[in-house]
């Protein structure tokens, strides 16, 4: 063993590997940022480690698959973000009274800004409902660590362990000091299953479990209280709380105050569920203002209020709850420092935290041209909704009939932006047919479309189809099929015939799906052309009933294009006609130009080509293998 | 010893692979690293920005305003957007090749690259610019953009490792057939910066 090989790993590698050094022997997930590269980093080990890894349909699916490994005494490992958490929050809420044998590790990540979430939510504060311990690293090398130390107490204390992280430690890379250079081989074999009456939940049997389980948090809360992962620093009278990433920060901005150890005491908390509440208590015996610094909510100015009121300690407490920290957002060096900075002048102490001076200030930076996520040059979605936008114009103008677009979660949610504004709702996964179904019976004078990617389909979108047959709800489905689950970074699904290990499985079919659960109207296109696509999407908004199109596509992220697309400037009027309808990435009006110009990231799909008014726009090459795929899905689907 | 890079561009322009880069060569050159990397939502054609942080201690991996040693700028707004990250008398290198946004929302005012550029002579005083996707195309690919800023950081010797350890590990990351497309490019850069 050499115990110092340094790796520079991303938090959710160093997670992984933590994992394997544990020894797990199952690993499920959903992809979803900022989780996913832990459950992809397991894939690359998968075969020379012996590891059981897959991609399953949704969270809750994954987390039952790894119960069930883990009641066979095996070691698992489940991935997901924090909205995943909700999906599978039904089986987590009652697995808790069960136990596991083996060991049962969530990895749940955080997203505070939000930068790729619906959420802020707090998984702190989700261990502490369900009664599941909650670890909290700050680093890739403590994620490292805090990895192995879930799996020894999710093994010791027969409960599942949540190892909590937040886009920074996940998405961060940093150097690690791992024990293997090479991850070594998993034990091969388990226990397996032994049947007895504690796996079967019944009212009794939680009645029984639950003092049991209270009592494995006391037992918990000892434990970390002698743990590394919760350590003290500095012998000042103003305590500093910290969890995370929030603790470097708080030690970045302390530190840069000569003699800061006089003045602050820096209490880290790693282990936030159970609170280590005797650890806590010799922090705050040796304080007498406490300043609480963390992300999201205020979980551990909550503990640490409890704690002081039950011990009857003279501790003034200064966070979130009384306007010195942001309640929202992800946090900073510059706002722990100015948050800091609110509590000493209100102590009426002399010292100030400082900012480092920039070059230029934000207040003296110029406007500057906002430049927000879009579809990327040549997606598929933009001409679904394009076609979308047309058909639903054209019905408008014939019938009088107003189209409320329904979005989901994934790329396609981006299809909300200017100039295409085709999201009129969006909320969670799966949800955007069941609403389109539920403003459906609120607003029976339109037509009702529900945008949905292939992977979110399979998520939690089969329910709301089912239910939309069931109850007779005039909607379109619009499934936006580019086989692969593309926004977290291209993740295969049960639609196309791969599983996560890149081995062949059976592809569900989603028409074929659609249509055996009776919707009538089923058609699939291939989204090569604009014209079929609007003549489809028309189609279905005229039908009565539910109706499903299914576009076919690939998604540019990872098909390689030969084509491009050029304008001729002889013919180009100069109308601006492709830029404002498509708000394409590589089309662009430069100031001062009075032409479009088609830049790199243009892949030839050819759709300002199909709308030019003035025909100034030609695809050259082609992309023969991807399209001949497309149309040979689509005439199997024509055929059915 | 305390040092904090700050990669600024446009999704899909290489940012998380330079930034990728430099904290490897930092390793080798035994400081701790950590990097915050723009992931996910933002990346499909959006501002993105990495964080290398280098030095003595582990540090959370943002860097705060005015703290960058040096700041790389694959596109010109996105180095204004980014400069108050930029310490005083920090360094600053900007690929002068413009992106225009896909589009314009209502209220998003004019890009005017060059308004930008002097904005950024103006208050980045040692600033160096030059045109990095031309020299990448020219190099072979204007993808390698990327590696020719990095070439030109390796030129304007401000780095705190050598140019040897950044080029050695290029040479181990990047996959073999792109391999002398980017040392090219890396090459080209360098020499024409450390000949400014």
């Amino acid at each position: 063993m050499h115990l110092n090989e340094k790796k520079l790993l991303m938090g959710n590698e160093a997670i992984a590997l933590g994992a394997i050094e544990a020894g797990v022997q199952v690993v499920t997930g959903y992809p979803g940022t900022p989780s996913t590269e832990a459950l992809e980093t397991i894939i690359r080990y998968s075969g020379s480690c012996g590891i059981y890894t897959e991609w399953s349909s949704n969270e809750k699916v994954a987390l039952e698959t790894a119960v069930g490994a883990a009641y066979s005494g095996a070691k698992a490992l489940v991935t997901m973000k924090q909205v995943g958490l909700n999906v599978a929050s039904d089986p987590l809420m009652s697995l808790t009274y069960i136990g596991v044998k083996g060991a049962l590790v969530l990895l749940v990540a955080d997203d505070p800004g939000p930068h790729s979430s619906q959420t802020e939510q707090d998984t702190r504060a989700f261990g502490h409902f369900a009664n599941i311990p909650v670890l909290d690293p700050a680093s890739p090398q403590e994620a490292y660590e805090l990895t192995k130390l879930a799996f020894e107490l999710s093994h010791e204390f027969e409960v599942p362990v949540i190892l909590r992280t937040t886009t920074r430690v996940s998405h961060g890379c940093g150097d690690v000091a791992v024990a293997e250079g090479e991850p070594l081989p998993v034990q091969a074999d388990w226990e397996g299953f032994v049947k007895e009456r504690r796996w079967t939940i019944f009212p009794r049997l939680t009645a029984e479990r639950h003092p049991w389980l209270e009592g494995v948090q006391v037992q918990l809360s000892e434990r970390f209280s002698g743990l590394p992962y919760n350590s003290i620093s500095g012998n000042g009278k103003i305590g500093i709380m910290a969890s995370g990433v929030s603790a470097l920060y708080a030690k970045e901005a302390v530190e840069a105050v000569r003699g800061f150890e006089e003045l602050f005491t820096l209490f880290r908390v790693g282990t936030v569920y159970p609170f280590p509440e005797k650890a806590a208590l010799s922090f705050l015996k040796g304080i007498e203002k406490l300043v609480v610094i963390e992300e999201l909510d205020p979980y551990l100015e909550e503990q640490a209020l409890q704690l002081i009121g039950k011990a009857h300690l003279p501790v003034d407490v200064y966070g979130k709850k009384n306007g010195f920290f942001p309640v929202s957002g992800e946090y900073s060096v510059d706002l722990v420092v100015d948050g800091i900075n609110r509590v000493l002048e209100r102590l009426g102490e002399s010292v100030r935290l400082s900012h480092a001076v920039p070059a230029v200030s934000r207040e003296e930076l110029p406007p500057l041209p906002v430049r927000a996520p879009t579809l990327c040059a040549g997606c598929m979605h933009r001409t679904v909704f394009y076609a979308f936008k047309q058909a639903g114009k054209q019905f408008k103008k014939e019938s009088e009939v107003d189209t409320i677009f329904s979005g989901d979660i994934g790329c396609y949610t981006l299809g909300n932006a200017h100039p295409l504004n085709m999201v009129d709702t969006c909320l969670c996964m799966g949800a955007g047919v069941s609403i389109a179904g539920g403003l459906s019976r609120t607003n029976p004078g339109a037509k009702h479309v529900a945008f949905i990617g292939d992977s979110t389909f399979f998520h939690s979108g089969i329910p709301a189809v089912v239910n939309a047959v069931y109850n007779g709800a005039n909607i379109t489905l619009a499934v936006l099929d580019n086989r692969t689950t593309a926004m977290t970074g291209h993740q295969p699904h049960p639609g196309i015939g791969v599983t996560a290990l890149g081995s062949a499985s059976k592809a569900i079919d989603i028409a074929t799906l659609v249509r055996s659960c009776g919707v009538e109207f089923v058609k699939a296109v291939d989204v090569e052309s604009l014209a079929a696509c609007i003549e489809a999407a028309r189609e279905a908004l005229e039908f009565e009933g539910p109706s499903a199109v299914v576009f076919k596509g690939r998604c540019v992220g990872i098909t390689k294009s030969v084509s491009r697309c050029t304008i001729d400037p002889e013919t180009c009027t100069g109308c601006g006609f492709c830029v404002k309808q498509l708000g394409c990435p590589a089309l662009a009006l430069p100031a001062g130009e009075d032409k479009p110009i088609i830049q790199n990231s243009c892949s030839g799909c050819g759709l300002c080509a199909e709308i030019c008014p003035s025909g100034a726009i030609r695809v050259e090459g082609i992309k023969q293998e991807v399209k001949q795929e497309v149309k040979q899905e689509v005439k199997q689907e024509v055929k059915r | 010893m305390k040092y904090d890079i700050l990669i600024a561009g446009v999704g899909g322009q290489g940012v998380v692979l330079a930034s990728r880069m430099l904290a490897l060569a930092a390793m080798k050159a035994g400081y701790h690293v950590s990097t915050a990397e723009t992931i996910g939502m933002s990346q499909r054609e959006g501002s993105v920005s990495s964080h290398i942080r280098i030095g003595e201690d582990v540090s959370g991996s943002l860097i705060p305003a005015g703290q960058a040693d040096l700041l790389l700028g694959l596109e010109p707004a996105e180095t204004v957007r980014n400069i108050p990250f930029l310490k005083k008398a920090g360094k600053a290198i900007v690929n002068t090749h413009a992106v225009p946004p896909a589009s314009k929302p209502p209220g998003s005012p004019e890009y005017d690259p060059e308004a930008l550029l002097s904005f950024l002579k103006a208050s980045c005083p040692g600033l160096l610019c030059l045109d990095f996707t031309e020299l990448a195309e020219e190099a072979g690919t204007y993808k390698a953009a990327n590696v020719a800023m990095l070439g030109a950081a390796a030129g304007a010797g401000t780095l705190p490792f050598s140019e040897e350890a950044l080029q050695a590990v290029l040479e181990a990351e990047i996959p073999e057939k792109y391999r002398a497309v980017n040392r090219k490019a890396f090459e080209i850069a360098r020499d024409r910066i450390s000949g400014l």
